[in-house]
């Protein structure tokens, strides 16, 4: 089901080393901050409330939208999948929410609402697509001699998603999840920094910009790193739970 | 139960003719062998009678409100399920497992039950396809070259299995060779 990146701990020691020894080159911290000055600006920020605040503002809204947008994918996938007027009514929607520019969107979203929650709709607008159009190739392309099998066999509905539907549609979620959720994380960044929501690491980046103040920068850029990985490890964790929990065949079913 | 009557049934896929204007009776309570030649019908026959396919002409009748059950040319398994989850998919939920176990001792599949239908051997997956078939709660059940790939001594086995499990009951049979249809049919209609 799913695809492994491998990172090798050599390889990521390599890279480090190289900018270590960058901005030793350079040796300013405007230009290239060192990997360790970085680590310690982190510790700094690690001990402050404004920090983890700051984290879990930008956490809350970029996972609400990803899961907002997941559940309707999912949802608009199954009734396009029923209903081609549907799908036919939704297929310049999701092409424009794929092939608009993520900055006209959030200028548009500023125009429109506060910019509070607008990570929250802007990582939605990026997820949406992805999952909808994965999840409603995964329906169409269901083995159809089974739902024949339970067509004859009048196996209830409830029956035919859980054992049918869902194990073969899952691969196609799977994969949508993997590659949204990086996006989702990068747009819904991008969207605070322009937007600015008070509290936000967007706000925190777009203050690093301004002064100039290249470890506060880096620091939060490897927040947000590793936040969107622990992020995509958990969800894809999720995924593959609920994926095994639906097709495992209990005696209360 | 009532029987199962074919009036003036026509189907094409194209410009092939299939049937034209076909009258058939399949009495209910007996097993009725349907024969013919590959690529004369039968299998869209079936289809018709379990509602899978559109009809161009002519009606069906005596199969309104009825459980059907089938085992089709292909065994049309959920392969990450277990043989013994496929059989209860289609079962009441109040199925019991070792009983269903014990059946599958019966021909041949005792210690599959908890492995996936995707590491079967293809007569495993048979027999499991024909069990599901057997076991499931229906009124009239279609079988659709069901002993297809099962060796001599295994068919018999099976067959023997069927015969038992099918008495008194509306089976349609579609077959080509003539000693199955010898050994289940209580009827047989050439087409």
């Amino acid at each position: 089901m799913r695809e492994r990146h491998e990172i090798r701990l050599w390889a990521v020691l390599f890279w480090i080393a190289v900018w270590q020894l960058a901005s030793m080159r350079l040796d300013s911290d405007i230009l290239l901050v060192s990997p360790f000055r970085v680590l310690c600006r982190l510790g700094e920020l690690a001990l402050t409330a404004a920090f983890w605040r700051a984290a879990c503002f930008t956490l809350s809204r970029i996972a609400s939208g990803f899961f907002l947008a997941a559940a309707s994918g999912v949802l608009l996938a199954a009734v396009a999948s029923r209903y081609s007027r549907i799908r036919e009514l939704l297929a310049p929607v999701m092409l424009a929410a794929r092939s608009v520019p993520v900055a006209s969107f959030i200028i548009l979203a500023l125009i429109w609402f506060s910019s509070e929650n607008l990570s929250v709709l802007i990582s939605f607008l990026m997820v949406l697509p992805v999952i909808y159009v994965n999840v409603l190739g995964g329906i169409r392309c269901v083995d159809r001699q089974l739902l024949e099998m339970a067509q004859v066999f009048r196996v209830p509905k409830i029956r035919v998603v859980r054992y049918i539907y869902v194990p073969q549609v899952m691969p196609y979620f799977y994969t949508a999840c993997s590659v949204s959720l990086g996006m989702c994380w990068k747009a819904g960044v991008a969207a605070e920094v322009i937007g600015m929501p008070k509290g936000s690491v967007g706000e925190r980046l777009q203050q690093a910009k301004v002064y100039l103040d290249t470890p506060d920068l880096f620091a939060w850029t490897l927040v947000i790193v590793t936040a969107s990985l622990f992020f995509e490890k958990i969800v894809l964790l999720l995924v593959d739970k609920i994926a095994r929990a639906c097709s495992a065949m209990r005696a209360g079913r | 139960m009532e029987d199962i009557y074919i009036s003036g049934l026509s189907k094409s896929f194209g410009s092939k003719k299939v049937f034209d204007s076909l009258n058939l009776t399949i009495k209910s309570g007996v097993t009725t062998c349907v024969m013919a030649p590959s690529g004369a019908g039968k299998t869209t026959l079936l289809r018709i009678l379990m509602g899978l396919e559109a009809v161009d002409g002519g009606s069906v009748t005596g199969l309104e409100g009825k459980r059907f059950s089938a085992v089709f040319q292909e065994e049309r398994l959920c392969e990450g399920m277990t043989a013994a989850d496929n059989i209860r998919l289609v079962m009441s939920p109040s199925a019991s497992l070792p009983a269903i176990l014990a059946e599958m001792d019966r021909i041949g599949l005792d210690s599959c039950g908890d492995q996936p239908a995707a590491e079967l051997s293809g007569g495993m997956r048979r027999r499991v396809g024909i069990l599901r078939a057997l076991l499931a709660e229906y009124d009239v059940l279609f079988l659709d070259e069901p002993f297809k790939g099962l060796d001599e001594a295994l068919k018999e086995q099976v067959m023997a299995y069927v015969r038992e499990k099918t008495a008194g009951k509306t089976v349609v049979f579609v077959t080509h060779d003539r000693a199955e249809a010898a050994v289940l049919a209580d009827e047989v209609i050439m087409l």
